[in-house]
């Protein structure tokens, strides 16, 4: 576990504050001395091995880790002749996502900080139900903050939150979704900073969060290379992950930053499209600058206020992304492409129909640009075997069976709200 | 150029009347422009200068303002939806920069590297600003705007917190000009009950970290605070004491009647207040 958080490559082991030109501090001076705190007790933790071993006993007796890695070849068809696709199954651990990866490290930390409290952001509810049960798990107050629209598109994750212990607070003001949420939690950690930890749950916010959040999820990957190896021999030609903040690709990809043949994809939410102006698609219809704690790419207007995203899924509705990111973007070493609701919704169909998983809407854009690079993936230097893509399920879908349910018409008294008639699920 | 190589023209006020025959303390006002109107928010702050306000803080509306609490989001939220721009500021200082008080702006950063740290600084001393107050950029991060506001003479006016180390005080002491402020609590702007009994304190470590000028905010809102404020700092800032008025009249006229009644009594408050030996 130890080598695993530490890295090794050269891209793979970047350390903050600043990615490229992005990331840094861009937060109110009341929380400085936090952030210094956190990042000393989080270096410190790394240098002890007790931690580590905390750490992987809890991945290996609570989360479910090793999360298996899955070949849907019913499902490969769909995606081009004879490409193998290899899903990494985060939807498996412990409260159905790999955001508990990041929870479990960061409550521990907590625990070592001496703080009683956390509080933490959520959108589709993934973040806020693994924090609420990380806080049960480890005898800490939990608060987390929901914007109040994705409270009603969730409502099965708060029912989840609350019995699990936690208070969870809608979020009035603003577009009521997850920029909101994450403005209240750092309100109200400017106000009680002493006795409360912000268990940030996505690798953007100000350093150390993107390289610690990174760090924690780097296991992802490291267990899927491992075992595709196993499984194959190969590395993969192309790995596919969605990306919202972005904490379960820099998870998947950070092992393979370093080796250049394998191509890395992240898929934002291209929402309604990107010429819409409907969607969350930060590298296609954003800019760089500043917010909420980092520079990284956003949605701006040309004055620089932050305008407002959109996505069918409420984990991936979010109009920035996190700074390492950007660099990779920057220099090329990642591509990062929308995919539209629609999109997504045909292939989280898919992956239903033809390998009996139900997916996150988060995950089922990833699926869905696995769908777009399967007739290319098979030109890329590759002769005389086939084609591996390697795509993160980062969650499973029991949270998003009610917005399905509506998009495919399949609940009495609901319209059809995208599905063409004939095509239900 | 260092800091002390240009002149603070907010500075030069606070000691002026630190200095004057009767020492005081400054009442450092805030508004946000667009609010109600941009006309309105002009007409606003010269009303609070006329009241007796001797620094203007300006606000720049944003999406996001994350010091701010729930009472100058709602404000600000109006003026945005009223379509309030970057630009409206640049034009609002240039209709009070005469009024008789250095008119500070208050933005968060995106807002500034939008348009350009260095033209937001060309562009604010053009119109007659005195310089910016940076709630969400800390000293750290800030070497373009520590470039460009020495180049065009502006004031950089950094926060510190209860919770800043004795270390980063001396650093953004020396990074700050024409005074320092001092959040008088840990949390985001709004009326308080009391002010934080750490604010005192902070002015005093502030001071021995090498400020010439430490104001204090956040939570600032009535007569009795502004002066016990006033005893121990050379500036009170108060932000939502004087949007409440506007924001609760009937009428737009009311609302400045309201404004000049609460400037007013602040204003009092700072000319009443016992000094302590400085």
């Amino acid at each position: 576990m130890r080598d695993v958080l530490r890295g090794g490559g050269t891209l793979g082991a970047h350390e903050g504050p600043y990615f490229g030109d992005f990331g840094g501090r861009f937060v109110p001076e009341a929380l400085v001395a936090a952030l210094d705190e956190l990042e000393t007790a989080y270096h410190k933790a790394l240098a002890d091995p007790t931690f580590a071993d905390e750490l992987e006993r809890l991945h290996r007796t609570y989360t479910g880790r090793p999360s298996p890695l899955t070949e849907v070849p019913r499902f490969a068809r769909h995606v081009g002749e004879g490409v193998r696709v290899f899903l990494k199954r985060e939807d498996l651990n412990h409260t159905g996502s790999h955001k508990i990866n990041n929870v479990l490290g960061q409550a521990l930390l907590v625990k070592r900080m001496g703080k009683r409290r956390v509080i933490a952001e959520t959108g589709a509810g993934q973040h806020g139900v693994a924090t609420a049960t990380a806080a049960a798990l480890l005898d800490l107050e939990c608060t987390v903050y929901m914007g109040e629209e994705d409270t009603r598109r969730q409502a099965l994750n708060v029912a989840r939150m609350r019995l699990l212990g936690a208070e969870v607070v809608p979020v009035t003001i603003g577009s009521r979704t997850l920029k909101d949420a994450i403005n209240e939690a750092l309100r109200d950690w400017v106000a009680n900073v002493e006795s409360t930890h912000y268990l940030l749950g996505t690798v953007t916010g100000p350093h150390p969060f993107p390289e610690m959040v990174r760090d924690f999820h780097k296991i992802i990957g490291a267990e899927a290379r491992e075992q595709l190896l196993a499984e194959t021999g190969l590395l993969p030609d192309a790995v596919a992950a969605c990306v919202g903040g972005g904490s379960n690709a820099m998870g998947i990809f950070n092992a393979f930053l370093d080796d250049p043949q394998v191509r890395l994809f992240g898929f934002e939410a291209g929402g309604e499209g990107v010429a819409s102006g409907r969607h969350a698609a930060r590298f296609s219809g954003g800019s760089p600058g500043v917010l909420q704690g980092a520079r990284s790419f956003l949605l701006q207007d040309e004055d620089g206020q932050t305008l407002p995203s959109h996505s069918v899924s409420a984990g991936l509705d979010y109009p920035s992304v996190g700074p390492e990111h950007a660099w990779l973007h920057e220099i090329g070493r990642a591509e990062y492409l929308p995919v539209t609701d629609a999109e997504a919704m045909e292939a989280f169909r898919l992956l239903c129909r033809t390998e009996g998983i139900i997916p996150a809407i988060e995950s089922a854009h990833a699926l869905a640009g696995a769908i777009r690079l399967g007739p290319q993936v098979g030109s890329w230097g590759v002769q005389d075997r086939e084609p591996v893509l390697l795509v993160n399920l980062s969650g499973r879908g029991d949270k998003d069976v009610a917005t399905a349910a509506a998009w495919f018409g399949l609940i009495e008294d609901e319209p059809v709200v995208k599905a063409d008639e004939g095509e239900q699920l | 150029m260092s800091v002390t190589d240009v002149r603070s023209v907010t500075g030069d006020r606070l000691d002026a009347l630190a200095s004057g025959e009767q020492p005081r303390a400054a009442l450092v006002g805030y508004l946000p422009v667009g609010f109600p109107t941009v006309p309105g928010s002009v007409e606003a702050v010269r009303t609070m200068v006329e009241a007796g306000v001797d620094v203007v803080e300006l606000g720049m509306p944003y999406s996001d303002p994350v010091m701010d609490g729930p009472l100058i989001q709602r404000a600000v939220d109006v003026a945005l939806q009223g379509g309030t721009r970057v630009r409206d500021t640049l034009v609002a200082v240039e209709q009070v920069a005469d009024a008789g008080a250095p008119v500070l702006v208050m933005t968060y950063w995106n807002l500034v590297l939008r348009y350009g740290v260095e033209a937001f600084a060309r562009d604010l001393a053009a119109a007659g600003g005195a310089g910016l107050i940076t709630p969400d950029l800390v000293p750290d991060e800030a070497g373009e705007w520590t470039a460009a506001s020495d180049a065009h003479g502006l004031d950089r006016v950094f926060l510190v917190a209860p919770s800043s180390t004795p270390e980063r005080l001396v650093t953004t002491t020396a990074a700050s000009r024409g005074f320092v402020y001092a959040a008088s609590t840990m949390g985001v702007t709004g009326e308080r009950a009391t002010v934080g009994s750490r604010a005192e304190q902070l002015v005093a470590d502030t001071r021995a970290a090498g400020a010439r000028r430490v104001c204090v905010g956040l939570g600032v809102s009535t007569p009795e605070q502004a002066a016990q404020v006033a005893a121990y700092a050379d500036g009170v800032i108060v932000g939502s004491a004087l949007v409440r008025p506007l924001m609760e009249a009937a009428t737009p006229t009311a609302g400045l009647d309201a404004l000049a009644t609460a400037a007013a009594g602040l204003a009092a408050g700072v000319r009443g207040a016992r000094r302590s030996a400085r």
